[in-house]
């Protein structure tokens, strides 16, 4: 049978194929579906984990056990689970173990654009790279066998262009693995030092093994055209070369580490001149020109940003350089924005009216640093806005006035806040902490987390008190307000910014799109344009459902968009602003 | 020659729907399809483009420029953003609706005055429609992407009617096949 999946579909499928007993990840883009996918086949134990590495750890600790184990991530989360990543190639795998990375190539939603291929080299762990859906499906099954006979866990890359495109996939039946079951062997399992050292010599022969396989494996393959051009070519860069240099000779990658060095010599021999079209770093490239191969690389493809078929045209001369269109009137951004009626929306309203320094971090909210808002001062990685803060408050003690607020989300806080407010507590901070507890991870399209009392598979579980957390890390003073009382949470920010103690606020609400927040009924609110004096005032809250016409200087709510937080009512000064009773 | 399309609109306008069910279309009509967009920021507001491509065999998933032979915008400035795409014979829908970019809305940036003359200088083959206005004819304003693929079935000549609305059939809610195929047809016999 044919369905056509996208990439994160398919490597979900192939799990189920290949057998896959157990799966775990945190979220995010853009490798979210792949877990969310995965639930859906009841065959395989699927979970959120809290982080990247306590995911990664937890699959690990699945392949002790004898299943096969499948952990996923985006690129930045792997920074994350670096730590167990690089122990785990030392310890190998019991029941096949996958470690799925999916880079963000172009930074479509990401803060770096790290080619994480050289984690493979550097943790001298295997990696593969499919090229498209079909592939991906039979990578993540081939990697769960790769990974038992050759123990060691096997990295698969995606980047965007394969998670989120889609194409037709052959399906197949799922293959029924036995769970091996748990073996105490702590000469494999348990690396100190003296164990250590005899791994790192398995480590080292296992790969000379993976680089023979390299040579032999059926999906490193050549397409021998023309051979005045040689392309080397892996992923989704294969598609382009393929569209761009249609009589090109073609060295397809599969197994990108560790590459397959007898294929590529005999190839380098055949063709007059050799390049290679890769995505972000020079990776095949720099080990190519190591083999004292002559070739052509990043001389000519840009490093920056994402391919396509015109890029690589262009780098090969095929056609001039595309000029855009001089129209006269020109397409206005249309940047992400809060929702009508975000919970966070108050908060960063609250923040810019009393001129905080807000150490921020990552989620939707980092949207509340966008115009009108203007409200969030740094975003650096996921966890960073308090520990962020620590430092900050101590380079201005003395000599800057001006006060600290860290701004991070529920889901966040239970990624890699919690240390950080730890680390507040023990060295004696005394800045403002506001956890955005909007009851659910929203950012990546609304996943559980341990807030919110439900699992992936939708069991129920204990739901995470925020405030006892909170006040077992040592913090004293923690308050929580309703997110849609405006002068509740600028007063409450207000007055623990200005004292010298650490606190917490927990600002609360329920994101506005969950479905039950959709179902509810409310009032929507409009202007009287009478009573309207243009101060823009409400403009300044970034509602999407407000807008100003600058001709009539007077404010406009749109109906359809309104969801009557009632916040921009609350800010109006001339009571221009009135309830209209929902339906 | 493989046909190249361009769905382009901002979220929530159904964009993603419209482009799954023209890939089911294809895949039916025995060929080789590919889509891509990118999630993420999409629900938040933000434009969400889906590049579909189909044919006997397609490799990339993405249309550079000067490549689609039809781009359907699901909004005005949308189809100003995207023109870029457009084949020099290729055909751009565009649907009348009008939804302001939040820059515009607080004032930081202006939405042009007359996008869709701005698109027609540039192409020679521009299909206006207020495809909101139709869906809202039959009765149900949602139906609106429905009304948009119809205008686009009628203009992607390699696949059979039929097999359009067999897949739309299987792609919307029981309750709701009726008012989709009118809208559906609405939309095909747009001229
Ligand atoms: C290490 C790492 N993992 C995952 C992500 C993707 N990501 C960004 S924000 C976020 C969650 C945000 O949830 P929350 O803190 O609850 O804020 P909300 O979006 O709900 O406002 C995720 C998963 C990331 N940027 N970095
Ligand atoms: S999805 Fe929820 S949390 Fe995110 S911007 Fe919209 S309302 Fe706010
Ligand atoms: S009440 Fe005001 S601020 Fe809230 S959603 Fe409606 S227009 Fe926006």
């Amino acid at each position: 049978m044919k369905e056509i999946l996208s990439g994160n579909e398919a490597v979900a499928r192939g799990a189920f194929e290949g057998g896959l007993h157990f799966a775990c990840a945190y979220p995010g883009t853009p490798s979210t579906e792949i877990l969310e996918n995965m639930a859906k086949y009841k065959e395989i134990h699927s979970q959120w984990s809290v982080n990247e590495k306590t995911a990664l750890e937890t699959a690990l600790g699945a392949s002790f056990g004898g299943m096969r184990a499948l952990v996923a991530m985006k690129h930045v989360g792997l920074n994350v689970a670096a730590d167990p990543l690089f122990s785990a190639g030392y310890i190998g795998a019991k029941g096949g173990f996958v470690i799925i990375t999916a880079d963000d190539p172009g930074m479509h939603s990401s803060q770096n654009e790290q080619d994480n291929r050289n984690y493979a080299r550097a943790a001298k762990i295997p990696m593969l790279e499919p090229s498209d859906s079909q592939e991906a499906k039979e990578f993540t099954k081939l990697a769960l066998t790769m990974s038992e006979e050759f123990d060691t866990p096997v990295l698969l890359r995606l980047t965007t262009r394969i998670s989120h495109s889609k194409s037709i996939v052959e399906l197949a039946e799922r293959e029924t693995i036995e769970v091996k079951g748990y073996e105490k062997n702590v000469k494999k399992n348990l690396v100190m030092p003296a164990h250590a050292r005899v791994l790192h010599k398995k480590v080292e022969e296992r790969l000379l093994k993976l680089k023979e396989l390299s040579n032999d494996f059926k999906y490193n393959f050549i397409e021998y055209k023309n051979k005045n051009v040689g392309i080397i070519t892996s992923g989704i860069s294969y598609q382009y070369v393929k569209e761009a240099m249609p009589d090109a000779s073609v060295l397809k990658i599969g197994l990108t580490w560790p590459l397959p060095e007898r294929l590529i010599r005999e190839f380098a021999e055949k063709v007059d001149k050799l390049y290679v079209v890769e995505e972000n770093d020079p990776f095949i490239e720099t080990e190519v020109k190591a083999m004292g191969i002559k070739i052509t690389g990043k001389e000519i493809i840009p490093i920056v940003g994402e391919l396509n078929t015109r890029i690589v045209k262009e780098s090969f001369k095929v056609i001039e350089p595309y000029k855009l269109k001089e129209t006269s009137e020109k397409s206005p951004g249309r940047p992400p924005a809060l929702c009508p009626g975000c919970p966070h929306s108050s908060v960063f309203y609250a923040i810019n009216k009393l001129k905080l320094i807000a150490t921020g971090d990552i989620g939707c909210y980092t949207l509340g640093a966008l115009p009108p808002l203007n409200a969030m001062d740094t975003c650096v990685d996921m966890g960073a806005s308090i520990t962020n803060a620590i430092g900050l408050e101590y380079a201005l003690k003395g000599r800057d006035k001006r006060k600290i607020v860290a701004v991070i989300g529920d889901s966040t806080f239970f990624h890699s806040g919690i240390t950080g407010l730890i680390d507040l507590v023990y060295n004696k901070g005394t800045s403002t902490v506001i956890i955005l507890d909007n009851s659910i991870t929203a950012m990546t399209g609304h996943q559980e987390n341990p807030g919110t009392g439900k699992t992936l598979m939708g069991e129920d579980t204990p739901k995470f008190d925020l405030v006892n957390l909170v006040k077992g890390l040592g913090i004293e003073d923690v308050y929580t307000v309703d997110t849609y009382d405006l002068d509740a949470v600028t007063n409450l920010i207000k007055r623990e910014t200005e004292r010298d103690k650490p606190s917490v606020i927990i600002a609360r609400r329920p994101c506005i799109l969950l479905p039950e927040m959709k179902k509810k009924k409310f009032d929507r609110y409009e202007i009287d344009e009478a009573k309207c004096t243009g101060c823009q005032m409400c403009v300044k809250l970034g509602c999407p459902a407000i807008s100003f016409d600058k001709e009539k200087k007077k404010a406009h709510i749109n109906e359809t968009l309104c969801v009557g937080c009632s916040l921009c009512f609350q800010i109006c000064k001339f009571g221009a602003i009135k309830k209209v009773k929902g339906e | 020659m493989n046909t190249k399309i361009i769905i382009a609109g901002v979220g929530g306008q159904g964009i993603l729907l419209a482009s799954d069910i023209l890939c089911e279309v294809a895949m039916k009509s025995g060929l080789d399809a590919k889509k891509s967009e990118v999630h993420g920021m999409s629900q938040r507001g933000g434009d969400v483009v889906s590049h579909v491509i189909f044919g006997d065999k397609v490799y990339s998933p993405l249309i550079s420029y000067e490549e689609a032979d039809v781009i359907l915008a699901f909004e005005q400035v949308e189809a100003l953003r995207n023109l870029d795409y457009l084949k020099s014979d290729g055909v751009i829908i565009v649907n009348k609706a009008k939804i302001l970019p939040v820059p515009v809305a607080s004032g930081l940036a202006d939405y042009p005055k007359d996008p869709i003359g701005e698109v027609k200088k540039f192409a020679k083959n521009t299909i206006v429609i207020d495809a909101e206005e139709i869906a809202k004819e039959l009765g149900n304003s949602r139906v609106m992407n429905v009304v948009l693929l119809g205008v686009m079935a009628k203009n992607v000549r390699s696949i059979d009617k039929n097999i359009w609305i067999e897949t739309l059939k299987e792609s919307v809610p029981q309750k709701t096949i009726d008012v989709n195929v009118k809208a559906f047809e609405r939309g095909y016999s747009y001229s």
